[in-house]
């Protein structure tokens, strides 16, 4: 199963990186390129509901940390870009680990609850911080990316670094959930008491998804800062949290590829509907809404099983393992 | 002015704006008792609350009154269809999916508003005039004393509501054993959708009452909601009693933060005290120890 998945990897990849050859139009290069990273914050999100059953609706604060932290620290301070990237995923995990270790404890509410509010808080800082963050008008002026002399400075030069860095990601979730430490978070998201008659030290677990999916959030903002130069606070706004959330249960929780076409189709979506920008809103709640209501295992597995042919990719419930089970 | 006096100005704002968290807190968890989860919509019905009684009392001319009764009846109605609908209608009822339908529910509530009344803040005049009233020396706006006697209306009555009858008897039977109320006959369903509905109106006068002072906006419920969840779980989530405390104490602590330290941070503090409380003492100030930990 494992090397099958690595199959279709490497056929979604070589699509993905054939794509630019027939793409004249930078636009859609600049869309796809936001896709590549809204996916490197979706697979780690997808790995804490999939497995750790719980949901964070901070995640936008951990993308906005890495944007942030990278954009202040070079643009300011002068520091050098790749290693700053690092640093701000270090903080950001510590951050996670500090808001992880007492909600993830108790029942899987509190720490939506908890994340929210840590997103909102972060997003008060950036507009009122002004001297250090630009404020509420933003942080422009950020250096570009840059490795052995060669810039990356079009949309089309920086697509094969943010692809690569999405696919890796894409890879090691997949790494991760075929190993030990994969079927320990396979077994704690079917019974977590079960799982820790087993032995299996879940909260330890799931701190530690926790804070892997807010460092490749982290990583994902970095990256998304110094891509576009400009940041600012409105795009780490609660709304991005829980655009990624939907992106997650759109594909269906646990499944790594109902993932990976959540966070595309929605993020070609919204583009594809200029139109409609005005419902915007309403239309993120309203999917979130039918899809949680009808199809709880996921918008797409939900939409193959009613159409009678569930067995494109496995019955949805044998092959994803379905946390949150753990209603009082 | 003296510091004294200024202190009792700002417990005054503090109690103004707290009363209005703890009809908020009180919405989180007569929900949450029946049914176990989170309402994230909770703070929309106070944003709707508000909106309502904009379109009765100011657009439609209607008299303050009925228009009141009208709103609270309007978005009392929300809060049944939404237990009606998405919540009766899930396929899953583990808590945490239906935690995220009700945030489902929060957006588009928010995105039909937008689409309804408008980006722009709207506002609503106060229920008898803006002359302060003077009591020992500091000012207090005549919509303060409203909000006063309003909140503590709605205390006292749903006091006797769950004490003094049978329906509201029923209701804490639900909260305190949901397996032994449908054993002893009583119908839970029906006690959820009351939930529900009694939330949605809890909301609405919020938003009613808390609109002349703040203005109101589509946008304002998420804010308002967490507001009123951080007051719930600094009293103690699921307590009567707990959610006027917190509500009242949040209130006081906003006022005192933004007026004597900063106001731009004003409304995080609510958030840091959410965190801590979490952190160190997550059954909240009046609550009893019935958090799980496997």
């Amino acid at each position: 199963m494992g090397k099958k998945n690595k199959i279709y990897l490497l056929i979604f990849a070589a699509i993905i990186f054939a794509l630019p050859a027939f793409l004249r139009n930078n636009y859609h290069l600049m869309v796809l390129n936001v896709a590549a990273l809204n996916i490197l914050v979706v697979v780690g999100l997808n790995l804490l509901m999939g497995y750790a059953g719980q949901i964070s609706l901070g995640h936008a604060a951990f993308f906005g940390l890495g944007a942030y932290i990278s954009a202040v620290l070079t643009t300011t301070y002068g520091f050098p870009i790749w290693p700053t990237i690092l640093l701000a995923m270090v903080i950001t995990g510590m951050v996670a680990f500090a808001i992880g270790i007492p909600t993830l404890k108790l029942e899987g509410h509190y720490l939506v609850m908890a994340t929210l509010g840590f997103n909102v808080i972060v997003y008060i800082v950036m507009i009122q911080l002004e001297p250090v963050t630009g404020g509420p008008s933003g942080f422009s002026g950020i250096p570009r990316l840059q490795a052995a002399g060669f810039v990356f400075d079009s949309d089309r030069k920086i697509y094969f670094l943010l692809w690569a860095v999405s696919i890796g990601s894409l890879l090691l979730s997949l790494n991760l959930i075929h190993s030990r430490v994969g079927r320990a978070m396979a077994a704690l998201s079917q019974n977590e008491i079960a799982a820790r008659c087993a032995g299996i030290d879940t909260e330890r677990y799931k701190v530690k998804i926790f804070v892997l999916s807010a460092v490749l959030a982290s990583l994902a903002g970095s990256l998304y800062a110094h891509y576009l130069t400009f940041i600012s606070p409105g795009t780490f706004s609660f709304f991005y949290s829980l655009q990624v959330v939907t992106m997650v249960l759109v594909g269906g929780m646990g499944s790594l590829w109902g993932s990976l076409f959540g966070a595309l189709l929605l993020t070609l979506l919204p583009e594809a509907l200029h139109a409609v920008k005005e419902y915007n809103v309403l239309l993120y709640g309203l999917i979130l809404m039918v899809a949680l209501v009808f199809f709880p295992h996921g918008l797409f597995p939900g939409i193959a099983a009613v159409l009678g042919r569930g067995k494109i990719s496995g019955s949805p419930d044998s092959e994803k393992p379905l946390a949150l089970n753990k209603g009082t | 002015m003296t510091f004294g006096l200024q202190l009792f100005q700002f417990l005054l704002s503090g109690l103004t704006t707290g009363s209005t968290y703890a009809l908020i807190a009180i919405g989180f968890s007569l929900i949450h008792n029946a049914t176990g989860i989170v309402n994230f919509a909770q703070g929309e019905f106070v944003m709707l609350g508000g909106m309502f009684m904009i379109t009765y009392y100011s657009s439609l001319k209607l008299p303050m009154v009925l228009a009141f009764f009208l709103t609270l009846f309007s978005v009392s109605l929300i809060g049944l269809l939404l237990e009606r609908g998405p919540i009766r209608q899930a396929r899953s009822k583990e808590i945490l999916i239906l935690v995220m339908i009700t945030v489902g529910a929060s957006i588009s509530i928010k995105g039909l508003s937008m689409v309804l009344w408008g980006k722009n803040a709207m506002t609503l005049s106060s229920f008898s005039g803006d002359a302060p009233l003077l009591l020992w020396g500091a000012a207090i706006m005549p919509q303060s004393i409203w909000i006063f006697a309003i909140t503590l209306m709605v205390v006292v009555g749903l006091h006797y509501f769950f004490q003094g009858t049978m329906t509201g008897k029923a209701m804490r039977a639900v909260a305190a054993s949901r397996r032994t109320a449908v054993l002893t006959g009583i119908p839970v369903d029906r006690m959820i959708l009351l939930s529900f509905t009694l939330s949605g109106a809890l909301g609405a006068a919020a938003g009613i009452i808390l609109t002349p002072i703040t203005t109101t906006s589509y946008d304002v419920g998420v804010m308002l909601g967490l507001k009123g969840f951080s007051a719930a779980i600094l009293g103690g989530y699921g307590s009567m009693p707990g959610a006027v405390l917190g509500g009242l104490l949040l209130g006081v602590l906003e006022s005192l933060a933004a007026g004597l330290v900063s106001s731009e941070y004003k409304d995080a503090l609510a958030f840091l005290i959410l965190l801590a409380v979490l952190f160190f003492k997550p059954t909240g100030i009046l609550g009893r120890g019935r958090l799980r930990r496997v």
